[in-house]
């Protein structure tokens, strides 16, 4: 495990942000950490990085413990938390040579950073006339500056436009791919971790409700029967009187839970027998937008 | 000790371009440069005074301005200069998470900022003695040349160097712990009328006050003899004075609050 934390707890004044979080992201894997705003992903980061201290439990990272061996630790880690820290009186350029200066890295390197980003063009204008997107590439040039073998990113997509996104996953999965490198990164936008995470970590409230591959993940999610019709109302009553559960109703559409082919058969006769009719009906896969909506509502 | 120097210049390359940096070299030129004018346009009133008493009046007249009210604000400035850079791009996130001890982080940024205030201080010393003889070179009636007074005013400029320290310990904690410019820019201000005062007054423990140190140092250094004397006045420096032994005390405290408040507080 690159990541391993135990029962970590902390607090800000009386609300408790983390709750016995423990995490465990094996080496060479993007691991989402998943979660809506406010659940406490960054301050879930910032413990992992020794800017906060826990109040509770433990946090190993390549197998030593950050609190003794922190200098270690963080040599190996690359690191974007919130939106990017750059200095806007220096240039992009000059923000990378800063960063190269302090991490003893060679010059060399901030010229393949730029390139990588797409900074190349911008590279001597001030980083204060960058806009986000651009601030976003520079965090995220920063990050990966001194070839860490750990990259932390907090939300690095906020800000970039769709191709801007794109690039970003396609370089994330290409460092994961060639070079081995682990990729923790959170995001509350579940549809963009579904598309490159190999592993998933879903947290609200500061608690962990899920955590494994995303197969795993996929495998929770349980089919439904969606059928189309005018009165989904009428229709509702209809089958709930008749015994089936519907899971939900919106406007011409009904779904119920899936479990089995007699059983859809069956849904559409009665549902024919009564005078509604039936324009579609089939199985459908709950997808994982609701599946992550309904972990993370019924904590 | 590796993690130090790196850090001390990563601060010289991040500031090199900021107010704070370009202050420490443009106060002491601007300054030396208008007294220098002022002794050029005027110098057939000077040219009757003998050089020591001409190098006196041209130091004392730079010293007086810098000691009494510039240099604590000046110093002030500093504190929250080389602070600021790091709220101001909420970088002490980064900083923190860098593989380099917080110690390092913290001494580095203290040391910048002394290494300013001391370069500032330098710059003085060097614009007066340069300006001081090209005066003499510029118009031969004003006797610069008759006199020396390198050591005096080099030791006159240590003093006040020395006398900031507390000052800018106590400045640089607040806008270590601060962000915003108010707060500390206002307590400096008060501290610094108020030491102000207390030298006027010439109250009795003055010298415990950090904002009065660098007025306590340059005062009475040129102070005319009552009764005319023939003889010019001797110009010598106690350098070890109470206020320094204060001052220097409170550098040392601070310094090391502050890095214990850096080694527990929690970046937000």
């Amino acid at each position: 495990m690159v990541i391993n934390t135990d029962q970590l707890s902390f607090h800000f004044g009386d609300q408790q942000v983390v709750k016995s979080l423990s995490l465990q992201v094996p080496e060479g894997c993007i691991y989402g950490f998943l979660g809506p705003n406010g659940a406490g992903k960054t301050t879930t980061i910032k413990l992992l990085l020794n800017l906060l201290h826990p109040d509770n439990g433990t946090i190993k990272i390549f197998d030593q413990d950050i609190t003794t061996h922190r200098i270690e630790i963080l040599s190996q880690i690359g690191s974007l938390i919130e939106q990017p820290a750059i200095y806007s009186h220096l240039s992009g350029r000059e923000n990378l040579c800063n960063r190269a200066l302090l991490l003893q890295v060679p010059v060399s390197r901030v010229d393949e950073m730029l390139e990588l980003v797409r900074l190349k063009q911008a590279a001597n204008k001030k980083a204060g006339q960058y806009s986000l997107g651009m601030k976003q590439r520079l965090g995220i040039a920063l990050a990966l500056l001194s070839d860490p073998k750990l990259i932390i990113l907090d939300e690095p997509t906020n800000g970039l436009d769709p191709n801007g996104i794109i690039e970003i996953r396609e370089l994330l999965m290409k460092l994961v791919r060639e070079q081995g490198k682990t990729v923790f990164i959170s995001s509350h936008l579940l549809a963009e971790i579904e598309r490159m995470a190999t592993y998933v970590g879903i947290i609200n409230h500061g608690e962990m409700l899920f955590q494994g591959s995303i197969e795993e993940l996929q495998g929770l999610s349980k089919p439904l029967v969606h059928v189309e019709l005018t009165d989904s109302a009428d229709a509702a009553n209809l089958l709930g009187r008749s015994g089936y559960t519907v899971s939900d109703v919106r406007d011409g559409n009904l779904f119920i839970p899936y479990t089995s082919k007699e059983d859809t058969g069956k849904i559409n006769t009665l549902l024919n027998q009564h005078g509604h009719v039936v324009y579609a009906i089939g199985k459908v896969q709950k997808d994982l937008e609701n599946l992550f909506l309904s972990i993370t509502q019924n904590s | 000790m590796k993690g130090f120097i790196l850090s001390l210049r990563s601060e010289f390359y991040k500031s090199r371009k900021t107010l704070g940096f370009w202050c420490s070299i443009i106060l002491p030129l601007v300054i030396c440069l208008l007294v220098f004018v002022g002794y050029l346009t005027h110098s057939d009133k000077m040219g009757k005074m003998p050089g020591q008493l001409l190098w006196m009046s041209y130091a004392s007249i730079i010293l007086g301005v810098m000691g009494s009210l510039l240099l604590p604000i000046y110093v002030i400035i500093i504190g929250y200069s080389v602070n600021s850079i790091e709220h101001k791009a909420d970088t002490w996130k980064t900083l923190f998470s860098l593989p380099i001890s917080k110690w390092s982080v913290y001494a580095a940024k203290f040391v910048y900022a002394l290494f300013l205030v001391f370069m500032c201080l330098l710059l003085f010393y060097v614009f007066t003695i340069a300006s001081g003889n090209l005066l003499s070179t510029l118009k031969p009636e004003l006797k610069f040349n008759e006199f020396h007074m390198e050591s005096f005013l080099g030791q006159v400029y240590l003093k006040l160097f020395l006398a900031s320290l507390g000052i800018l310990s106590l400045q640089f904690l607040l806008s270590l712990v601060w962000a915003d410019f108010l707060k500390p820019m206002g307590i400096g201000f008060l501290g610094t009328i108020a030491g102000m005062i207390l030298v006027g007054v010439k109250w009795e423990y003055n010298y415990w006050i950090p904002y009065a140190h660098p007025l306590l140092a340059i005062n009475g250094l040129f102070k005319q003899p009552k009764t005319p004397t023939p003889a010019p006045p001797t110009l010598s420096v106690e350098l070890f004075t109470n206020e320094i032994y204060v001052s220097l005390g409170i550098a040392v405290v601070f310094f090391i609050a502050g890095f214990f408040i850096v080694q527990k507080k929690s970046v937000k």
